[in-house]
């Protein structure tokens, strides 16, 4: 792929012909009201995918971020119903999430085991946690005035309240990305661990911090869940993990490590969110829209693969017809 | 299999047992794996791509007995390497390659390797290790009773500022494993190390870092450099710190840095954005000492700092190791190439089985002394003698 | 004979078992019914499914890579087998196994093309194919289900009989089994795997035809999981689309307690299999000792937590030891050498050195 056209460039250029061509089909798409969908549509995963861009960056994953998003929901509301009070429920949630990634991070960066494995079993770990704390039962008698803030929008503009928080989130995780020192350390731990450590970079210092923030966040995304169903359930955010690894996949971020952008993440989340809203608008059955997701994601590793293929064929053809021609 | 393996093992002249895991052997040992893997499958044809690059002396030496029985079985040996006393030693033809294009091939009883040398380089090389006369400061590094079961054993020695001292032995003897815990990649079992008369916190590389220590680590690939990632961003990992304004690196400090640093050391590359990988050997080792060198050392280690470069380059790399001693900077050096070792170094450390042998200073140090301790035999001294 | 013994005590395979043969004897203990002949036979079909997945997955994992599609495989395939054989076609059972492991085989190419050919990151493909397969038989569907009425009756029944009082499906899982695991025990091209596992570009380097071993590995993980599929739509008497979601990471897990590296080059079908009996029968033994069935998750989520830092301990004693042994070994070997004495000369040499530093 040339400098042009890199892929999370691609990718940017994708959701604006996306967003271009569905208001043009369908005057639904472009409303202020499809567009508030849409964000609400995606607000977790584009949370999750965040902290996710740093892990994979690094050469680690976090499979168990959509049970402890479904964890730190059910301690909201349990800890709700328990205290009365939800700026308590809210620290607890968090602190819930900060826990479950502390607890990848030690088992990841201490024992030294493979993050993969680690978040199989924390996966299957926290969401039975979920149950052992509401049973089946369901929490739904959050405040008004805090379920309000999950389903309208901020008044005068089409925007759900979880709007701020995306951009000032996005932002803040983009900078850190590309601008500092942190950021530095992390492409370079991807780059390789090894050399890293040579540097003096604090390799398991640093996951460790990365598994903490995942799962803080992860946290965050349980009570928008929560607040956007008005309910804390403990099959909640299921299946979320692969959205969010397709969707940081997808932006551009090699599962390798070493390699990304953060606005190339930040577009993948919110074209394939626009995407599907779109082609749900066509009448195209939700299910079958797994198909863009998987194809998009296949098409983000095949495309540059190929094309580097083909470049490399070329640039071998013409300094051999160079050669054959003095 | 197994009966098979063992008797493979036998014919390389080796006491493996087939069971164990290639894990935990001797690279020396892993290569003669390597061989037995080839020799299974009745190989007529065998390409050994610088196999004797991780190798000591005898080591290399029982290698190419292995190469001499393969040919007169019959087999057909290709062998690729760096070392021209390995290639007069063994081979039959020689091809000289630069720049991905042949120079020449010829028998090998028609040259001689000063010819060979100047195939390769294209010029005439006169002075390939600089000689340098320092007076020896304070005492920069001292370790004291340094040990690691299993690995090397109560390695106790100084360095000193303007002072080169080097670690001789045969690869697998614990130079490298002692340069690494030294610089606190590694932990260590008992013993200790002083920086500039306090002691240094062990496994800490920051600490050492903080404590002007720096580590050319001895594989530059996959140790030394980050790849896919730009002169420029390799050259001031280290120091991003001194380059950041609240946490936020500034660009334009960064490229000043690396800007300076290759024009310091006269690096050949295509612009400051280009990834290293795209660099050749010499050069990237090149990046690596700028990198090292931002850091501002007392003191700079450097493991096998010519291993697979160019002969210009080398001594390049030579003559900036001697200017930096010259300024006061201690360095220790870990080296298999013996010329290199005496031509450099005002002290020499020889180890054997993971335990300090011998210390020999500059007038003392010759082939023989050095091969002696590092063997423990005295059959074997004298061998080993490069070009 | 002792050798062989002691290998296989030292193997991954025994502590799995072990655990086994204690969940069932605590569990049998309180509630002596957990293993009458209906328990047995409840057991040993919700192990069936799970059990042939791992087989499959083994494959691929030994190999360094992962097939995550293989829950979306079960789905797609169950989907499938049940159509050809859907009400007035005339299909029987046989039919259905062939379609579906058809299917599961299609599935694996694919998978297998893309991680072999194009040389992907096998996290990526098979993440992506799991939804492309997933999203195929939702199309395929259209929300429609298949019920037992419409299937024909012998696929019925082969989800609820048994021969020796072992029921059909686990026959299956245990042929599959049977085959797989002797197959890369002792076959040529299934030791390649575990080259390749352990050491890619080494592989690449013998000779060893990687592409083509990777293509073989993930056909047998979709076969397997398509086979998967024929077992599911006898075991549930129907399929409907919402078949085989969330499976691939339990199936992972089983084989991952089981002793399978998910780095690759280790592990063996007969670990993988313990493995998902080790994590089923956990799950049905909570609900036999009346302990509420959602700590099933969570139980399992720490077995394998347990497993994989067991695992990381045992290796990392095997290293040191190793190390230590090994400097013994070239100890003794310079030993051998006549003059001077070994002890007297290391110490000496030794304390040479030392002195000569003081000295300095």
């Amino acid at each position: 792929m040339s400098r042009v056209l890199s892929w999370d460039r691609s990718v940017f250029v994708l959701l604006v012909v996306t967003v271009a061509v569905g208001a043009v089909i369908d005057p639904d798409f472009a409303g202020g009201s499809n567009l508030g969908f849409v964000l609400q549509d995606i607000g977790e995963i584009m949370l999750i995918a965040l902290p996710m861009t740093f892990l994979i960056m690094t050469g680690e994953i976090d499979l168990s971020v959509a049970s402890t998003a479904a964890l730190a929901g059910c301690v909201l509301g349990w800890a709700w119903q328990a205290s009365g009070s939800m700026a308590v429920a809210v620290l607890a949630a968090v602190g819930t999430g900060v826990v479950c990634g502390a607890v990848n991070g030690f088992l990841v960066t201490r024992l030294g085991l493979g993050s993969l494995a680690v978040t199989i079993g924390t996966l299957g770990l926290y969401r039975g946690l979920c149950y052992a704390l509401l049973g089946d039962t369901t929490v739904a008698d959050f405040p008004a005035g805090w379920t309000n803030l999950g389903f309208s929008s901020i008044p005068g503009t089409p925007l759900p309240y979880v709007t701020p928080l995306l951009v000032v989130l996005a932002v803040a995780f983009g900078v850190v990305l590309h601008l500092t020192r942190t950021g530095r350390w992390v492409f370079a731990v991807g780059q390789s661990v090894e050399a890293a450590r040579f540097a003096g970079i604090p390799v398991a210092r640093l996951k460790f911090r990365l598994f903490v923030v995942t799962g803080a966040v992860a946290g965050l995304a349980g009570i928008v869940y929560d607040l956007r169903f008005a309910s804390a359930r403990p099959d909640g955010a299921l299946g979320f993990e692969l959205a969010v690894i397709a969707s940081v996949l997808f932006g551009g971020v090699s599962i390798f490590g070493g390699v990304g952008t953060m606005w190339g993440v930040v577009s993948a989340v919110l074209f394939l969110g626009s995407v599907r809203s779109l082609l749900q608008l066509q009448g195209v059955p939700g299910n079958a829209l797994t198909i863009i997701t998987g194809g998009l994601l296949l098409a983000s590793v095949v495309i540059p693969v190929v094309a580097q293929r083909w470049s490399a064929f070329r640039e071998r053809r013409s300094r051999v017809l160079a050669a054959a021609t003095p | 299999m197994r009966r098979d393996a063992a008797v493979l093992f036998g014919q390389l002249g080796v006491d493996l047992d087939p069971d164990r895991p290639a894990r935990g052997l001797s690279i020396a040992d892993q290569q003669i794996v390597e061989i037995a893997k080839a020799l299974s499958t009745d190989a007529r044809v065998i390409v050994m791509d610088e196999p004797t690059a991780a190798l000591s002396a005898s080591e290399s030496e029982r290698l190419l007995d292995v190469a001499r029985r393969l040919r007169d079985g019959g087999a057909a040996v290709v062998f690729v390497s760096h070392r021209l006393d390995e290639v007069f030693a063994l081979c039959d033809r020689l091809t000289v390659m630069r720049d991905g294009a042949t120079v020449r091939t010829c028998p090998v009883a028609g040259t001689d390797a000063g010819e060979v040398v100047r195939w390769m380089v294209g010029r005439e090389l006169t002075d390939l290790f600089p000689k340098t006369g320092t007076t020896p400061g304070d005492v920069v590094l001292r370790v004291r009773g340094l040990t690691t079961d299993g690995v090397f054993d109560d390695v106790s020695f100084d360095v000193r500022a303007g002072e080169i001292v080097a670690f001789a032995g045969l690869v697998g003897s614990g130079r490298s494993e002692v340069v690494r815990a030294v610089f606190g990649i590694d932990r260590y079992d008992s013993g200790s190390v002083e920086v500039l008369g306090s002691p240094l916190p062990p496994a800490d590389p920051r600490a050492a870092l903080a404590r002007g220590v720096a580590l050319v680590p001895e594989d530059r690939r996959q140790q030394g450099l980050f790849m896919p990632a730009s002169v420029a961003r390799n050259t001031a990992v280290v120091v991003l710190s001194r380059l950041a304004r609240r946490g936020v690196v500034r660009e334009r400090a960064e490229r000043e840095l690396a800007a300076h640093w290759a024009q310091r050391l006269q690096l050949r590359h295509g612009g400051l954005d280009q990834p290293v990988e795209r660099l050749s050997g010499g050069n990237q080792q090149k990046v690596v000492l700028a990198k090292w060198l931002a850091t501002d050392p007392r003191l700079l280690v450097v493991d096998e700092p010519t291993r697979g470069i160019d002969v210009g380059t080398k001594a390049e790399v030579h003559r900036l190791l001697s200017e930096q001693a010259g300024r006061g900077l201690a360095v220790l050096m870990v080296s298999s190439e013996l010329p290199e070792v005496l031509g450099m170094a005002d002290r020499v450390l020889v180890m054997r089985e993971g335990r300090l042998m011998a210390t020999l200073d500059r007038g003392e140090a010759t082939q023989e002394r050095v091969m002696l301790a590092a063997t423990g035999q005295a059959s074997v001294a004298g061998e080993g003698s490069a070009a | 004979m002792n050798g062989g013994l002691r290998r296989v005590l030292a193997g991954r395979e025994a502590p799995v078992a072990g655990a086994l043969v204690v969940v069932l004897a605590v569990t049998t203990a309180v509630n002596p019914r957990f293993l009458s002949d209906q328990g047995r036979f409840d057991l040993l079909v919700a192990i069936a499914i799970t059990g042939l997945m791992a087989v499959g997955q083994t494959f691929v994992l030994v190999m360094r890579h992962v097939d995550l599609s293989v829950g979306s495989v079960l789905g797609l395939s169950a989907f499938m087998a049940g159509s050809a054989v859907r009400g007035d076609t005339g299909g029987s059972l046989l039919v259905a196994l062939l379609v579906g492991v058809v299917v599961g085989v299609v599935a694996g190419l694919v998978n297998g093309a893309l991680v072999a050919f194009l040389r992907l990151p096998a996290l990526v493909v098979t993440l992506g194919t799991l939804y492309v397969f997933q999203g195929v038989q939702a199309l395929l569907t259209g929300g429609t289900r298949i019920n037992a009425d419409q299937l024909p009756a012998s696929v019925v029944s082969f989800g609820v009989t048994g021969f020796l009082g072992v029921p059909w499906l686990m026959w299956v899982c245990l042929l599959a089994a049977a085959v797989g695991g002797v197959f890369l025990r002792t076959r040529r091209s299934g030791r390649d795997l575990y080259a390749v596992g352990s050491n890619p570009p080494a592989a690449e380097l013998v000779g060893i035809p990687v592409a083509r071993r990777t293509l073989l590995a993930y056909m047998v993980s979709g076969a397997c999981a398509g086979g998967a599929g024929v077992l599911f739509l006898a075991r549930f008497g129907g399929v409907d689309s919402n078949a085989g979601i969330g499976y691939e990471l339990p199936v992972v897990a089983a084989c991952v307690v089981g002793g399978v590296d998910i780095f690759g080059g280790s592990g063996t079908v007969l670990g993988a299999l313990l493995g998902a009996m080790l994590l089923k029968t956990m799950g049905v033994s909570l609900s036999a000792l009346s302990v509420p069935e959602f700590w099933q998750q969570a139980i399992n989520g720490l077995l394998l937590l347990v497993a994989i830092t067991a695992d990381r301990i045992v290796l990392l004693r095997r290293e040191r030891s190793a190390r230590v042994e090994a400097a013994r070994h070239r100890r003794e070997h310079a030993g051998a050498v006549p003059d001077p004495p070994r002890d007297g000369a290391d110490r000496a040499g030794h304390e040479g050195a030392t002195t000569t530093e003081v000295v300095r």
